[in-house]
């Protein structure tokens, strides 16, 4: 029995010391610029946030499970302190196709200013208003790798809402978002299944995607009505659509060629919306080894102006300094302007190493000249600056 | 008989005379195709790498990463590179299709953001993350990179080296020229001297303690970049080399850049 529990014991322990661990931890200083306009709103939050990411494989690295918990705790606003599980995955790998269970994080695309085609994980906005934070969605994968591309199928079970800040938070409209009336077109299953079909390929210079996507939308319809007493909420709503898309790069020399472009019907009337541009790079300049990177895109929505999007006609251009020192450091700075309504958005994002382990990153937001008929004009009082200095291990 | 003679004589005295005949270009482009010629059908490599940067003072900075190499007889090899350290940068990986001629094609997966970035492969002369090594240093050597020209014979220590200077034939190289000391029984770098665009001397590599694997292909257990002009340098140690991993394109594609760890 004994030796029994001993062989366990090994077991366990041999198995553990195959697996790999990392992750990071952080403290982040979110400050706003001007008063909020809803007196339940704070001017500075401060907050924590851990990652770990857990991963052993297996088969000669064929097969893999991965584990990713993500919490973060945010002063004030109870609907940012949340926890979620970014992957949770099996992974088999084989000559010809790959398959997924469980879940995960994927990206799609190609463009800097937005991410039009980038449509299985649910965004998580609370965490980052750029939207590039994601939460786990449940799915299984397959994917078919072949001499003429790579055929993914997914079957994705299990609907994510989007995240919106609470009452105590910020960058949301007033009043705050009724997340927990939400509504659907669906029900049931329905509502909780999606399906997509992407393709993507390397043909020399070009990297091409075409994806398809059918299932309740990531991205809410927010309808705006009086409550029983006469008070407005503001509803998500959540309709079932269909969306067509493709994303290109073209890499020649020191050029980068971006196109992405949709066609979505089923949330109101299909409407068409494409980001495209291009971003050129100097690499090295004056042996400094410094690179400056110049980024230009236009953005599109056939929608126009309307309640529904920020980026109808606007351009956005940028400049992305890599200084290649010891410590990494980054600075993207940009703006991005509305041809119509003249409103700017301005991003300057900066990131640092400390010493080996130990990271700081910067985020300044600014939005001017916004007008009543843009959805900007939610967060015209919402300039922020945010810090987060992070542990990784 | 007396024909059979003259053959031998003529074979005799041509074999240096032909020697004597080569240009001093086409004598330092054989020496660079015997290497090559040596170094062929290795198949696939694994190995662990370790760069340790230091500055003026004498601070130290690490990194780790791993790197797969699959041997490409008709084109240029591809390879891929997973970091490990700093842990920031843990899981970012560089997936690379070297050519002799083309520029190379390269995509860069983004763990944080799970992207996968198609990036342009002008970047030759830039730092590899703030070290002395520039990207052009750790691509893919292939012959036709460059132009060559033989020197001298000169020794290293006590190696009997082949002293030949090479010109970048792509765009975009930091160097107006390399010299090599390559030894003569193995074809092995031994040392290695970069020249900035302005022509002077800008780095200095030692390679050392070369080991022989499956008999027939040397790997240094350690390279040392010098900078000449700023007086940093940085080590990079390699270990743990291993061949015949049944490596295929497969493990090179950007799938695979997805889940590599």
């Amino acid at each position: 029995m004994q030796r029994l529990l001993f062989l366990v014991l090994m077991c366990v322990s041999c198995k553990l010391s195959a697996w790999e661990i990392s992750g990071y931890a952080g403290v982040e200083s979110l400050g706003f610029v001007h008063n909020p306009i809803d007196g339940s709103q704070h001017n500075h939050y401060l907050s924590g946030v851990v990652e770990a990411d857990f991963y052993h494989d297996w088969d000669d690295g064929r097969q893999s499970f991965t584990f990713v918990p993500y919490f973060r705790f945010s002063q004030h606003d109870n609907r940012r302190t949340h926890f979620d599980i970014r992957e949770l995955t099996w992974l088999k790998a084989s000559e010809q196709w790959e398959i997924r269970v469980g879940i995960r994080k994927l990206f799609w695309g190609v463009t800097e200013s937005q991410h039009l085609v980038d449509i299985i994980n649910q965004r998580d906005i609370v965490e980052n208003f750029d939207g590039e934070d994601k939460l786990g969605q449940p799915m299984i994968n397959f994917a078919l790798i072949q001499d003429w591309g790579t055929l993914d199928f997914f079957l994705l079970t299990g609907f994510r809402e989007r995240t919106f800040s609470g009452k105590d938070g910020r960058m949301r409209p007033f009043p705050e978002i009724d997340v927990g009336n939400a509504r659907y077109e669906k029900h049931g299953i329905d509502k909780h299944m999606a399906y997509a079909l992407r393709w993507s390929h390397t043909v020399g210079d070009w990297d091409l995607g075409l994806s398809h996507f059918y299932g309740t939308n990531r991205e809410p319809t927010l309808l705006a009505e009086a409550d029983g007493s006469g008070q407005l909420r503001i509803i998500p709503y959540y309709e079932m659509i269909h969306q067509t898309a493709i994303d290109v790069q073209a890499t020649t020399d020191s050029w980068l060629w971006k196109l992405e472009a949709m066609v979505r019907s089923g949330q109101g009337k299909t409407y068409f919306a494409a980001t495209g541009g291009i971003e050129y790079s100097f690499y090295n300049v004056q042996n400094s080894g410094m690179d400056i990177g110049i980024v230009a895109e236009y953005l599109y929505d056939s929608r126009g102006q309307s309640q529904q999007t920020i980026f109808q006609d606007d351009i956005m251009t940028a400049l992305r300094f890599g200084f290649n020192d010891v410590q990494s450091t980054e600075i993207l700075a940009g703006v991005i302007f509305d041809r119509t309504n003249n409103a700017k958005f301005y991003n300057i994002e900066a990131s640092r190493r400390l010493g080996d382990s130990w990271k700081i990153e910067v985020e300044a937001r600014f939005f001017s000249g916004t007008q009543k008929k843009d959805p900007a004009y939610l967060f015209r009082h919402d300039d922020h600056i945010r810090a987060e200095l992070s542990y990784h291990f | 008989m007396k024909i059979l003679i003259q053959l031998l004589i003529t074979s005799v005295l041509l074999s240096p005379l032909q020697l004597l005949a080569q240009t001093p270009e086409e004598q330092g482009l054989s020496i660079m195709q015997e290497a090559k010629k040596r170094n062929t059908g290795f198949g696939d490599t694994k190995v662990e790498m370790e760069m340790i940067l230091r500055n003026k003072n004498g601070d130290e900075s690490r990194r780790k990463m791993h790197q797969r190499t699959l041997e490409i007889l008709d084109d240029g090899d591809k390879s891929l590179s997973i970091f490990d350290n700093p842990r920031d940068v843990k899981g970012t990986a560089f997936l690379s299709f070297s050519h002799p001629v083309d520029p190379d094609d390269q995509w860069l997966y983004l763990p944080a953001l799970k992207r996968v970035k198609r990036i342009a492969s002008n970047n030759k002369s830039g730092p590899f993350m703030g070290s002395e090594f520039a990207f052009e240093d750790l691509a893919s050597q292939e012959v036709e990179k460059y132009s060559y020209k033989y020197l001298r014979d000169e020794p290293v220590d006590s190696a009997n080296c082949f002293v030949v200077e090479a010109y970048p034939a792509y765009e975009h190289s930091g160097y107006t020229r390399v010299i090599l000391w390559i030894d003569q029984n193995t074809y092995y770098t031994v040392k290695t001297e970069y020249y900035d665009r302005k022509n002077s001397l800008l780095k200095t590599q030692l390679f050392k303690n070369y080991q022989l694997y499956l008999d027939k292909f040397w790997r240094p257990d350690e390279t040392h970049m010098q900078n000449n002009q700023n007086g940093k340098s940085t080590q990079l140690i390699f270990s743990h080399y291993q061949f015949n991993n049944g490596f295929t394109d497969r493990d090179f594609d950007k799938n695979t850049l997805k889940r590599a760890r």
